[in-house]
């Protein structure tokens, strides 16, 4: 199956992957130390599902991410100079330093922002999928990240709902890690099968793990076929977990040690070095170099960030109204 | 010159623009066969197909998120929102989202939202409420409540061209009122007030429905000598800060009419207007404000014509004004 593969793809996913965790680690790295100000929410262990359905689709493909959106930004293809510079809050940011982590844009990429509202991303992404079908767009879709906690609120339920009776060219993409916060699944919802949830609505849902890089490569990219081909939109549940915390504040309180452990032999990364090792496919001198080659962006873009100029207030007033 | 109602005179202009401009389209709750709650958009579907005019499901943050999408991505969506009173369904879509959008990412978002705006129907507390305040304290929304039929169709087109997101205000109560347009097109541009008439003794700054109110209470003061200025804002934000002033400046007497609740309401931001400038150096007597009480709106038909500004309780305070300065 894997050798169907040409290698270079397989590498690029792993080293898209591992520039996601780095940067991830850097920050939290950075904000233990108090270089960062604010907060953030990392997605460590959640790689797979940003990485393997941004590499389904194409650069002019939509993309709303979530508040913990990082991986799925730079797995889109940002630049990771400029997400780090807007986590320094620095006017060379993909929001200018007035956004931070919540709010990452990047429209050439196709990426119309993380947003810090949970949910609130899926009725805006059905509205550009609505603007893709109005206008006649072809091999173009809308794609939309969300999480478990989201799935609770009510604008999912209005959001595919539209998706369905007007047929939008949209892919829900749910990241189920395990936790709403603190709570699991299972105490917030009482059928936990939420693939199952697309039937309702009329559409197909699918269940993936979220930690095989090419399971959710393969389903979005079906996925996005179907779309294309106007059978409507679909929902992907990528089961995953949530390594690390929240958010900065998360002490874990409603986790043991044990649990953490356990899910980390699953870790995404180590999965499918191990998959490709075993068939040969790489080797630990490559493995080596990646880890270089990514350690050496992650600190070029610190360094880029720390030197760039701070947004004034000037720039505040300005972005207020378009002239 | 041609007699057209508020209602037909905002089609009118939609139309225009939808005609002119492909990307402009309408997306609302019942705007299509049922032509809206209103009637706003009779013919409409006929004219532009479903296509352009778009129903929704009740779903109100859903078609809300869906038109500023929409908008992120080179439409020029007008939303139809029934009530303006179903903004608390749709908060969240119009203050963290559309009005945060431009500052997030630097790209246009043009939008209209219309919205039906308060009392005189009968349709009690939770679909009168005149809430313009709410969306005039988010900045990155323009906020336009139109009076006239001929303002509120130059100034729904200038809404649709504009790049930001607009809430227009239409006042439920005026949408059968008449009012002679040119036969032309025209445009009022967001940010001018409008002189609604000239007077000498004392000003009445208002908008909206309460601009008919004013209308009538200075007709009738004129018989008794009293001549009244009557300025309309016609848009909250941005606002015409030099409009307030100068009209202050002229009479020295100033009545700020609306309404909504007069607790933290908007009139508040147009007394300090004037008394923040120099302006204030001209007045004669206190800046008074009329406004709905601190309550909800009452269904009881005397009662809820009873709680705002009417055109007595605008001659009272008028006369009670004048009588301030014969004291001094």
């Amino acid at each position: 199956m894997i050798k169907s593969y040409e290698k270079d793809f397989l590498i690029s996913l792993l080293e898209r992957m591992m520039l996601v965790r780095k940067f991830e680690e850097k920050l939290q790295a950075l904000f233990l130390d108090g270089k960062l100000h604010g907060t953030t929410h990392l997605g460590i262990g959640e790689e797979a599902s940003s990485v393997g359905a941004t590499f389904a689709l194409k650069t002019q493909d939509y993309l709303f991410a979530t508040h913990r959106g990082h991986g799925q930004v730079i797995a889109k293809g940002t630049d990771v100079k400029k997400i780090m510079a807007e986590m320094f809050g620095k006017r060379t940011g993909v929001s200018s330093g007035l956004g931070g982590s919540m709010h990452l844009v990047d429209v050439q990429k196709g990426v119309l922002g993380t947003n810090g509202i949970v949910g609130a991303n899926l009725p805006l992404a059905c509205g550009t999928a609505l603007s893709i079908k109005m206008k006649g767009e072809k091999d173009k879709v809308a794609t939309v990240f969300f999480g478990d906690g989201a799935s609770n609120e009510g604008v999912i339920h209005e959001s595919m709902n539209i998706a369905s009776i007007w047929n939008l060219p949209v892919i829900f993409i749910l990241v189920n890690n395990g936790y709403s916060v603190s709570k699991k699944l299972f105490e917030v919802t009482k059928n936990t099968d939420l693939a199952n949830r697309a039937t309702m609505y009329g559409f197909s849902g699918y269940d993936v793990d979220g930690n095989n890089v090419l399971e959710v490569y393969e389903t979005v990219k079906k996925a996005r076929e179907d779309v294309l081909a106007g059978k409507g939109p679909v929902l992907i549940v990528a089961n995953t977990y949530r390594i690390s915390g929240h958010s900065k504040s998360d002490n874990n309180f409603y986790r043991d040690e044990g649990e953490i452990a356990k899910e980390k032999v699953k870790d995404p990364i180590t999965a499918f070095i191990g998959l490709l090792k075993g068939e040969n496919l790489v080797f630990d001198d490559e493995i080596a170099f990646l880890e270089n080659k990514v350690n050496s962006l992650i600190d070029e873009a610190v360094d880029f960030a720390i030197k760039a100029p701070e947004p004034t207030i000037d720039d505040v007033i300005k972005r207020v109204y378009a002239e | 010159m041609k007699k057209i109602t508020y209602a037909k005179a905002i089609k009118e202009g939609i139309s225009e623009e939808m005609r002119r401009d492909s990307t402009v389209f309408m997306i609302g709750e019942d705007i299509g066969v049922y032509r809206g709650t209103f009637g706003v958009s009779d013919g409409m579907l006929e004219e532009f197909s479903k296509e352009r005019i778009i129903d929704t499901p009740v779903s109100e943050t859903a078609f809300m998120g869906v038109a500023i999408g929409s908008a992120m991505t080179g439409l020029r969506p007008v939303v139809e929102l029934m009530f303006s009173d179903f903004m608390a369904v749709c908060y969240d879509q119009i203050i963290n989202q559309a009005a945060k959008m431009h500052f997030a990412f630097k790209e246009k978002v043009p939008m209209v939202i219309r919205t039906a705006s308060g009392a005189g129907t009968g349709a009690s507390f939770q679909h009168s409420q005149s809430l313009e305040q709410m969306y005039a304290h988010v900045p990155g929304l323009k906020v336009v409540m139109p009076a006239t039929p001929y303002d509120a169709k130059g100034l729904i087109k200038s809404a649709i061209k504009d790049d930001n997101p607009v809430v227009f205000l239409e006042s439920k109560a005026l949408y059968n009122d008449e009012d002679y347009i040119p036969d032309d097109e025209y445009s009022i541009p967001l940010g001018v007030a409008d002189v609604k008439r000239e007077g000498k003794d004392v000003s009445i700054i208002t908008y909206g429905r309460m601009v008919k109110t004013a209308l009538e209470s200075a007709k009738r003061l004129e018989k008794e000598g009293v001549d009244v200025e009557i300025i309309d804002l016609r848009t909250l934000v941005p606002l015409d800060t030099n409009a307030i002033i100068s009209t202050a400046k002229k009479t020295g007497r100033v009545l700020i009419v609306h309404e909504a609740v007069k607790f933290a309401g908007f009139g508040g931001e147009i007394l300090s207007t004037i008394i923040e400038s120099d302006a204030f150096n001209f007045l004669k007597t206190n800046v008074r404000r009329l406004g709905l009480g601190y309550h909800a709106i009452p269904f009881n038909k005397n009662l809820e014509e009873e709680v705002f500004p009417t055109v007595e309780k605008i001659e009272f305070e008028i006369k009670d004004m004048l009588k301030q300065k014969s004291q001094d």
